[in-house]
């Protein structure tokens, strides 16, 4: 570890060595080090490629802004691209490789050379592809593909759980910074409750490294006093490694924790997903440091000067041993001061501004240190790695004037507050010219539902830098979020007093030298990982791009995995000089969330495998699966398809069951069927609106079959209604209609028949509904004993209630098969029994569970339609040869004006009929009748479409449903069906009752 | 009759908090004017509780009211009494405009039981469950996971909750996964 200083380094405990490899080669580092401090201290300084140039990349920041460093982490079931290095906590056999090489990191065949460089400029892919068409599919997106992308997707299932956590707070406040800190000590004290997150694994934030006093004690002493008070707060709550993800609407937070990235883990989850409700939200989340644009600023060793001392100070890493630092601020005078306090060597400090003075500058001359002003740097000399920079005038051409010899560049172009959260939700931003950045406009920040701020920042965020003003600020916000949510501050609270150096001004530096040719400024890096120069944002504003966002698209400025994170500040001045508007003109792209990405198993949260989504169980599932059910969703339920016997097919065992019902007896698991009681003296006239039929004029012990229309006249769900007393209804709705069919109803009855006095409950899951169904159902019920089901007492289309063997049940005399049929309800919970006892009677008739398969065959076979099959949203009941169901007395019902416009009561709409193949094959599903010749688009004429087909085996061939146009006038006639998978097949239109069609089996 | 089987009778995780499917209770919608004193008293007849405001369930032991809705009541007892409370509702209400269902068998029962409780709750429904706001005595109707739910505190520690029947194994599922030792929020 030649990159490690012998002493220092704040975050690392030198007595616990981890291991780990990069690109297979064994590296070790220490508890507390990131991989990004790590790689420099095993002296890796080229860690990968950018993207479009494949040009060498180094690590350039230490926090979550880092452009370059990005790695796959992992392997196996746990490897995951795009891992930003300076972010990824070091442990111990963590593997990672490089992205974007090929065949080595080393040595990259895909290196572009400055030749081939200008054939890929601002919007070369817009341009370049474009011509010939051809040449798109088969050679620009295979070489696109190919090359695209940074990190590899990984292969396997994630091994790892997430999961997602709700808290309400009253405010919340994201960065753990001083600022952070100060705002949660404040809003806690006034008696709110807290949540503080940090999304970094340490507290404090930038000022351990920085320096200062805080109440007349080091920095570092003050934070970990005031965290021990917010610690011990019953009203507080802290997280660190939580990053705030993103703010909505309502005081809505999304915040992302990582639990064991740095322990992988077996058991816990990897990340855990809050969703907050937040009162108030407070962002003090900190300030990002700006490049400066010189020619070479891309190479390894080339950094952010706060970078450079947070490696030596936190970590002790030596960015380099002999550096340069240039600048246009004093900030970047600490990383001197640093650097020379660990004993390495800075060569010198090269000041954009020609006037410097003040404690920090001072305190370098004192140093030794030599500091050149108005100097820029022409032009960083190297190939892989930083040899040396050459000064330049910075107000000139960059000629050169001189040479230094160095292998590491510290660069500082100013802060910008970042401003992500506060924009999320809608904050807007002032510039500010003394600092030149864009800093939040407290007058107009995220409203709430009332119309007031709901977000403040603190700190830096804020704009102010300098740490006095950072706790001032933070204390302000921190008071004023509390008195928001009427908890009222202390008396006598005061800010954090805090001694540190004043600055000077920074004098704003969009790059240097002021006056570069277009070969430096063509050199001159903006978006690193992306490879957006000067000279691209410059191109783009020649050719017309006046607004940021299209200039950001056309040359992918911000567009990488760090969202312009460091790029779009300096991009988007360049805009501004070459366009010659100012920059509060051109404006900021927008900021999205997420902040930084977030995982996107943490997204799905418990949502994976076996609990990715709900399924529904009738009561009697567990007897399905023990016998052989194949499954089949109808809307979120598993209903058995078919009961598959030994070695059967599924194919054969629809067959055997329909044969059975037909023959014998079958039985039925119908209970997904929806029943919704309607009660109230207005229910009957309420029903009438709702179906296109009459229900009122129902008896009492009656059942009928109705149709529900929606506002336009489309069927979209249908049922049998039966009246259980006068002011009493049960509705049945399809299967997956249930939920869709009550909601329905209230939204009626809620919003514009308020006054009718009805209530309507949900009860499909109170009762199980078994069809006991064929020619011998009513002796097996008979065996049983109980109530009388003779065809006197209980005729068809009638129901009772009574006993069943010992069961208390509620028996429709209702069929969807066409034959003798009892539809019988018990409560759920005696389902499993009462099936039990029907199996037990029905053994000596052969009883035989069905599916939903031979039920859909059977009411195919009779012609009766299926909701979803006959109906998609466009078919009116009219179409289906449901007229009947129509009445012709009501004044109203829903639909009723909606099927008198011309369109639906057209002569020519296609209309239901049954088809048979003439050689008994199966049509296709979906399949449509020909005609002759073709539409204005090329594509063959039709008059007509399938909309249920099967094999009968009552028939013994092929039956299908359609809808065609005059299709009951053409009773006979031959029609060419399409097949995809060969020739046309010849059909018959025919009655779409197939089977007994004068409904004699049913009504015995 | 059989003996009434719940959705998933025994089922049992040991985690964060104790997750137990909970045998057959007995559940009535009643639906009606809330303010009416013939509704109130036909429900706190069977429950023997305090009338519920807004928000709230008063339950004791089997027995309870929660309140569900403008119009609606859920009223809790033994199983075992529920057709016989019905016809009490039946006749105390008369020919007032009511609804009264059984609903007993549409629904699965959980009791969620621990110090770790609200924190296992937590990590599935949208409710502000920190200890001032949800209390014994509040009642919510919320989501968990993917799912409508209920549910209302027995006592400082343990939450019963409601769902439909039809996805009880969900229910629990998410809930034993909710409670994985080695997963503890440590929040609430």
């Amino acid at each position: 570890m030649s990159g490690r200083l012998i002493r220092g380094g704040r975050l690392i405990d030198r007595s616990l060595a981890l291991d780990f490899t990069f690109n297979g080669k064994p590296m070790s580092g220490f508890e507390g080090d990131t991989l990004a401090s790590a790689l420099l201290a095993n002296r890796q300084l080229l860690v990968g490629r950018s993207f479009k140039y494949h040009r060498p990349r180094g690590i350039v920041t230490s926090g979550p802004e880092e452009p370059n460093a990005l790695v796959n982490l992992g392997t196996g079931r746990r490897a995951e691209p795009n891992q930003r290095a300076t972010t990824t906590e070091l442990f111990d056999g963590l593997e990672c490789t490089s992205q974007n090489h090929w065949p080595s990191l080393e040595f990259d065949a895909g290196v572009i050379n400055s030749g081939l460089a200008r054939f890929l400029s601002a919007g070369f892919y817009y341009k370049t592809f474009m011509w010939p068409r051809a040449f798109w599919k088969h050679l620009y997106e295979p070489f696109i593909r190919a090359s695209a992308g940074l990190g590899k997707p990984p292969m396997a299932r994630d091994a790892d759980t997430y999961e997602h956590f709700y808290a309400t707070v009253d405010v919340l406040v994201v960065g753990g910074g001083v600022a952070g800190i100060q705002a949660a000590l404040e809003a806690s004290r006034a008696g709110a409750r807290v949540l503080l997150v940090e999304q970094s694994a340490h507290w404090g934030g930038r000022t351990p490294v920085d320096g200062g006093e805080i109440d007349g004690v080091p920095a570092e002493q003050w934070i970990d006093a005031a965290l021990y008070e917010l610690e011990t707060s019953e009203n507080v709550r802290t997280r660190v490694r939580t990053m705030g993800a993103g703010i909505y609407d309502h005081g809505y937070a999304l915040l992302y924790e990582r639990l064991s990235d740095h322990l992988p883990d077996d058991t816990a989850p990897r990340h855990r997903l809050w969703k907050v409700r937040a009162g108030q939200v407070i962002t003090a989340t900190g300030a990002i440091e700006r490049p400066l644009a010189f020619a070479g600023n891309d190479l390894p060793g080339v950094m952010l000067a706060s970078a450079a001392r947070d490696y030596v100070v936190n970590w002790a890493v030596n960015p380099g041993d002999r550096t340069v630092v240039v600048t246009n601020n004093d900030d970047a005078y600490r990383t001197a001061l640093a650097l020379d306090r660990a004993g390495l060597m800075v060569k010198a400090v090269i000041d954009a501004r020609a006037q410097v003075g003040g404690p920090l500058p001072d305190a370098v001359r004192a140093a030794g240190i030599r500091i050149e002003t108005a100097t820029g740097i022409a032009k960083v000399k190297g190939g892989a790695k930083v040899d040396g920079v050459m000064l330049c005038a910075q107000s000139g051409a960059g000629s050169v004037t001189e040479e230094i010899a160095c292998d590491a560049v510290a660069m500082s172009g100013g802060w910008s507050p970042v401003v992500h959260l506060w924009s999320h939700c809608g904050g807007k931003l002032n510039w500010d010219e003394a600092a030149a950045h864009f800093r939040p406009d407290p007058a107009r920040a995220p409203t709430g539902a009332d119309g007031a701020g709901f977000v403040r920042t603190a700190g830096a965020a804020s704009g102010p830098m300098s740490l006095g003003a950072v706790l001032g600020d933070a204390f302000a916000a921190g008071q004023g979020a509390a008195l928001d949510m009427g908890h009222a501050p202390k008396r006598g609270a005061a800010p954090a007093q805090a001694e540190d150096a004043a600055e000077a001004p920074l004098e704003p530096t969009w790059f240097m030298p002021r006056r570069a040719k277009h070969e430096l400024r063509s050199k001159m890096w903006l978006d690193f990982q992306n490879d957006v120069k000067v000279s691209d944002v410059e191109l783009a504003a020649r050719e017309g791009f006046e607004s940021v966002e299209h200039t950001k698209r056309y040359t992918t400025l911000g567009m990488a995995t760090d969202q312009g994170k460091l790029s779009n500040i300096n991009g988007l001045a360049v805009l501004s000089d070459a366009l010659g508007s100012p920059i509060p003109e051109v404006g900021t792209t927008t900021f999205r969330p997420p902040y930084t990405p977030i995982s996107m198993g943490v997204i799905a949260g418990e949502a994976r495998g076996a609990l990715f989504q709900p399924i529904r169980q009738t009561p009697l599932h567990a007897w399905h699966v023990a016998n052989g059910a194949h499954f089949e969703p109808v809307g979120q339920w598993h209903r058995p398809y078919a009961f598959v016997k030994g070695a059967e097919t599924v194919e054969d065992a629809v067959t055997r069951e329909i044969r059975a019902v037909r023959e014998h007896v079958g039985l039925l698991d119908a209970s997904t069927l929806g029943k919704i009681l309607v009660k109230g003296p207005d229910a009957g006239r309420f029903l009438d609106m709702l179906y296109t039929n009459m229900m009122s004029t129902l008896p009492v012990g009656r059942c009928r079959y109705g149709l529900m229309c929606n506002e336009n006249g489309f069927l979209f769900d249908d049922g049998v209604v039966a009246r259980l007393s006068e002011d009493e209804w049960l509705c049945h709705t399809t299967s997956g209609g249930a939920d869709g069919v009550h909601a329905h109803m209230e939204e009626w009855l809620q919003t514009e028949w308020w006054d009718w006095k009805v209530y309507t409950a949900n009860l499909t899951e109170q009762y199980a509904q078994i069809g006991v169904v064929g020619p011998d159902a009513r002796d097996v019920l008979e065996t049983l004993g109980g109530m009388d089901l003779s065809p006197e007492a209980l005729p068809f289309m009638h129901w009772a209630d009574g006993k069943i063997g010992a069961f208390d049940a509620r028996v429709f005399r209702i069929s969807f098969s066409g034959e003798l049929s009892y539809e019988i309800a018990v409560p759920a919970g005696q389902a499993a029994a009462f099936w039990d006892a029907l199996l037990d009677a029905g053994s000596v008739f052969g009883i035989t569970p069905y599916g939903t398969e031979a039920l859909h065959v059977m009411r195919a076979e009779k012609g009766f339609i299926m909701i979803g099959d006959e109906t998609d949203g466009t078919v009116i009941p009219q179409d289906l040869g449901l007229g009947w169901a129509i009445s012709k007395k009501k004044t109203d019902y829903l639909g009723k004006r909606a099927q008198a416009r011309s369109h639906m009561a057209d002569p020519e709409r296609w209309k239901l009929v049954g088809l048979e193949t003439l050689d008994g094959s199966v049509l296709p599903e979906g399949a449509y009748a020909l005609a002759e010749g073709q539409n204005a688009n090329g594509q063959r004429n039709v008059q007509g479409r399938v909309t249920s087909t099967y094999r009968s085996p009552t028939l013994g061939r092929g039956i299908a449903m359609a809808l065609v146009h005059h299709g009951p006038d053409r009773m006979g006639e031959e029609l060419e069906i399409s097949n995809l998978s060969g020739e046309p097949v010849r059909a018959r239109i025919v009655s779409p009752v197939f089977y007994d069609p004068e409904g004699e089996k049913s009504d015995v | 009759m059989s003996d009434a089987k719940s959705a998933l009778p025994g089922a049992q995780y040991d985690g964060l908090a104790r997750i137990t499917a909970m045998g057959p209770r007995g559940m009535i919608t009643l639906k009606g004017d809330l303010a009416s004193t013939a509704l109130k008293n036909a429900a706190t007849g069977i429950a023997g509780v305090d009338f519920p405001d807004q928000g709230r369930a008063n339950c004791v032991g089997e027995r309870g009211i929660c309140w569900m809705a403008p119009d609606e009541l859920l009223v809790l007892a033994p199983y075992a009494e529920v057709q016989t409370h019905l016809a009490s509702i039946a006749r105390t209400l008369g020919t007032a405009h009511h609804l009264a269902a059984d609903v007993s068998d549409a629904r699965a029962l959980f009791l969620i039981e621990g110090e770790a409780a609200r924190d296992v709750l937590g990590k599935l429904t949208p409710a502000d469950l920190s200890p001032e706001t949800f209390r014994p005595s509040t009642f919510r109707r919320t989501r968990l996971g993917q799912v409508p739910a209920a549910f209302w505190m027995r006592d400082t520690v343990s939450f019963e909750l409601i769902s439909f029947r039809s996805v009880a194994p969900y229910v629990f599922g998410i809930l034993s996964s909710a409670a994985n030792p080695d997963a503890d929020p440590a929040y609430h």
